[in-house]
């Protein structure tokens, strides 16, 4: 028998996502302070009316749905999914207010992209964009990064035993400190030390390249925010191509890579435990698949003869690889150029990169290497139980941040999230083939969406059909929350109507 | 006699057409024969130039556009695509309203360029004549253009911003209701 859900469910969860959104709308100080900073008076009376909306939903809800009532997890579920899709909505009204989209649904479609730190846009005329909203589409990727519920876990929500439950919710297990909190600030910490160090690095390349001192310094904070949270968004049409720079390049590789790493492992990097970089699960695994997968790129390029040199191909190669791999989406070719130039097997080689991602609790998306080098082992593991004679006991262990034996539970849990993102990427290239898309382009583009990527083969466009960017939506929501919120949700609304 | 000097006449005029259709024969022929190995007169779009990249390769091509965002003077290029001294080449981003395509050209011709686009301003707009490339060896496999000449097709514009008073109403609007939703929200605690 399904219950029904009591009122008070919903009183909680419309009081936490009131929090929730408050939090937002405090976020929004910052693009109105940059717009009044640089006289740019459109963009910040988007802000000013982005932020009073907010700010009325927010008070109207905190003020109905009043409690004092601890969370359930189911609650803290909910909260979380329906947390992003009233971020989606709130965060897109200054975006739309600029005139730069085509349909509130194409803005909608870009916030969600930046929250769940996906960076395929449908935005029109970027390189006339203000400084503004630029900066807005990047903040909303390292708040979606660091976690839409961690600014309310570590602002407005104090000491709560459910504020773990949130924490879950945004597909983060791993408590760093005892107290949740505390983690959340931690979390905001390391980016935030990062963002000063990442932004002055680009800065600085910035300035050296002959880019003008204001837009140095600007461009390396977007683009900090964007590679650190594995995101994609980058403030010209031409992504990173527009530096044309092997500096650049080279940084931007660094700060992925390292937003790819998860938050744990930061932590104990900090602490001096700096060999637990090498003995985690996490990181063989990583370094094995873009060994692994760089071959298959590479024997593809070579095949297609578009580079001129191995030293060229291998920049060109190794940039796109690791931007898929760990989910952010930066490019230094064009979309067009995966489809007309390098040909499928390259192309199956960054489809592979993009839907294997990076590390858990981390801002990437995709099935990650935890649960790839988990699969991995219980794979040796079952190997081993053929070969060895039958008395033999078999035990599987593991290094990730301690030393752990593999057991069936874990494995488990892997293979159905796994599976769970390989029908979410299939259900997308069905979709996208339904629109007349060829397999590999359908199956390209949603696998970047559903794995928060980010690279495009040129599916994404402002001209495509409603249905498939709303497919795609959906597929970054899901795909950033690893499902169980989105489950539980469609379960409480089963409840709500068919429950007693 | 009248007759067979109108009958020359005649001949010579066939002739003349006869030698004229041959000749625009043979210009169609050529041309037809070596499309690519001469310049293209007109613009050719950033979306023709990506999607047909191996067809353009090498080929002096003309493409037009607006200038955006920075002008980043650099050096000569090394091989591995980082510059060896500051100052005498630049990289300029024209963007033809499909895609920026970046130019690489000699600072000396950057001189002309006044305005780029950004929030607040519309760049000039300029016709490039250079030499494509689908993956430039001297720029780390980029597709560029190193240009060989420019022309300034339309100067940009400063955009003066003014407050849209639709927003501004809306935004007084919203203001009363949030004071309002506060003010209540006191007197139910009082």
């Amino acid at each position: 028998m399904i219950l029904k859900p009591h009122i008070n469910d919903f009183k909680n969860i419309g009081y936490y996502l009131s929090k929730v959104m408050l939090g937002l709308g405090f976020t929004m100080l910052i693009p109105i302070l940059m717009g009044l900073a640089l006289g740019e008076i459109n963009p910040t009376l988007d802000f000013l009316i982005g932020i009073a909306i907010t700010f009325c939903f927010a008070l109207l809800l905190e003020k109905i749905c009043f409690t004092e009532e601890d969370l359930t997890w189911m609650q803290g579920m909910i909260i979380v999914a329906l947390s992003w899709l009233v971020a989606m909505i709130l965060g897109a009204v200054p975006l739309y207010l600029s005139g730069h989209w085509k349909s509130f649904l194409d803005t909608c479609f870009d916030t969600m992209s930046g929250f769940a730190t996906t960076g395929l846009t449908l935005v029109q005329d970027l390189d006339h964009l203000s400084y503004t909203h630029n900066l807005w589409r990047h903040l909303i990727m390292f708040i979606g990064g660091q976690g839409i519920v961690i600014i309310a876990l570590s602002f407005s929500i104090k000491g709560l035993s459910g504020a773990f439950r949130m924490y879950v919710g945004e597909a983060r297990d791993e408590r760093i400190m005892p107290n949740i909190v505390y983690t959340a600030r931690f979390i905001w910490l390391v980016s935030i030390v990062y963002l000063i160090l990442g932004t002055a690095a680009l800065g600085i390349i910035g300035l050296l390249n002959g880019m003008q001192p204001f837009n140095s310094f600007f461009h390396g904070a977007c683009i900090f925010m964007a590679a650190f949270d594995t995101g994609g968004f980058a403030p010209q049409s031409q992504n990173i191509l527009y530096y044309h720079s092997l500096p650049y390049e080279l940084v931007t590789i660094v700060i992925m890579l390292s937003g790819a790493i998860n938050f744990k492992l930061h932590y104990h990097l900090w602490m001096g435990n700096r060999k637990e970089i090498w003995k985690n699960i996490e990181t063989r695994t990583l370094f094995v698949t873009v060994m692994i997968i760089f071959l298959v790129v590479a024997a593809g390029l070579a095949q297609q003869n578009i580079y001129p040199t191995a030293l060229i191909l291998f920049r060109k190669g190794f940039y796109q690889l690791i931007s898929g791999h760990t989910g952010t989406g930066y490019a230094t070719i064009y979309a067009q150029q995966f489809i007309y130039e390098w040909g499928n097997l390259a192309l199956v080689g960054i489809i592979m990169a993009m839907a294997l991602g990076g590390g858990t609790c981390s801002t990437t998306g995709g099935i990650k290497m935890l649960r790839i080098g988990v699969l991995a082992k219980a794979f040796k593991q079952d190997l081993k139980r053929i070969i060895l004679p039958d008395k033999a006991v078999v035990v599987q262990k593991f290094h990730h941040l301690k030393g752990v034996f593999l057991e069936d539970k874990q494995v488990r849990s892997a293979l159905l999230i796994t599976l769970a993102y390989l029908g979410l990427y299939g259900v997308g290239a069905l979709i996208g083939m339904w629109y007349g898309h060829p397999f590999l382009n359908a199956l390209f583009e949603s696998t970047s969406a559903a794995a928060n990527v980010g690279l495009s083969c040129g599916i994404t466009a402002p001209g495509m059909p409603a249905a498939l960017k709303i497919t795609y939506i959906i597929q970054m929501w899901a795909g950033r929350l690893e499902f169980m919120s989105v489950f539980t949700l469609i379960g409480f609304f089963v409840a709500a109507i068919r429950g007693r | 006699m009248m007759i067979s000097v109108r009958r020359s006449a005649y001949g010579v005029q066939r002739k003349t057409k006869f030698a004229g259709i041959c000749f625009v024969l043979l210009l169609l022929l050529s041309a037809g024969s070596c499309p690519l190995s001469a310049a293209y007169a007109q613009p050719v779009s950033s979306t023709e130039l990506i999607n047909s990249a191996k067809l353009y390769d090498g080929k002096t091509v003309v493409y037009a556009g607006e200038v955006i965002g920075d002008i980043m003077a650099r050096g000569t290029p090394s091989a591995s695509g980082i510059t060896a001294a500051r100052g005498s080449y630049a990289w300029v981003n024209l963007n033809d309203g499909q895609n920026a395509i970046g130019i690489w050209m000699p600072e000396a011709l950057t001189k002309d360029i006044r305005l780029t686009g950004s929030y607040k301003s519309r760049g000039d707009w300029i016709e490039v004549t250079g030499v494509f490339h689908r993956a430039c060896a001297d720029h780390g496999g980029d597709l560029d253009i190193h240009a060989l000449a420019i022309r300034k097709i339309q100067s940009g514009k400063a955009i003066v911003e003014r407050a849209n008073p639709a927003k501004r109403n809306l935004l007084f609007t919203l203001t009363g209701i949030l004071c309002l939703i506060v003010i209540l929200r006191q007197f139910k605690r009082a």
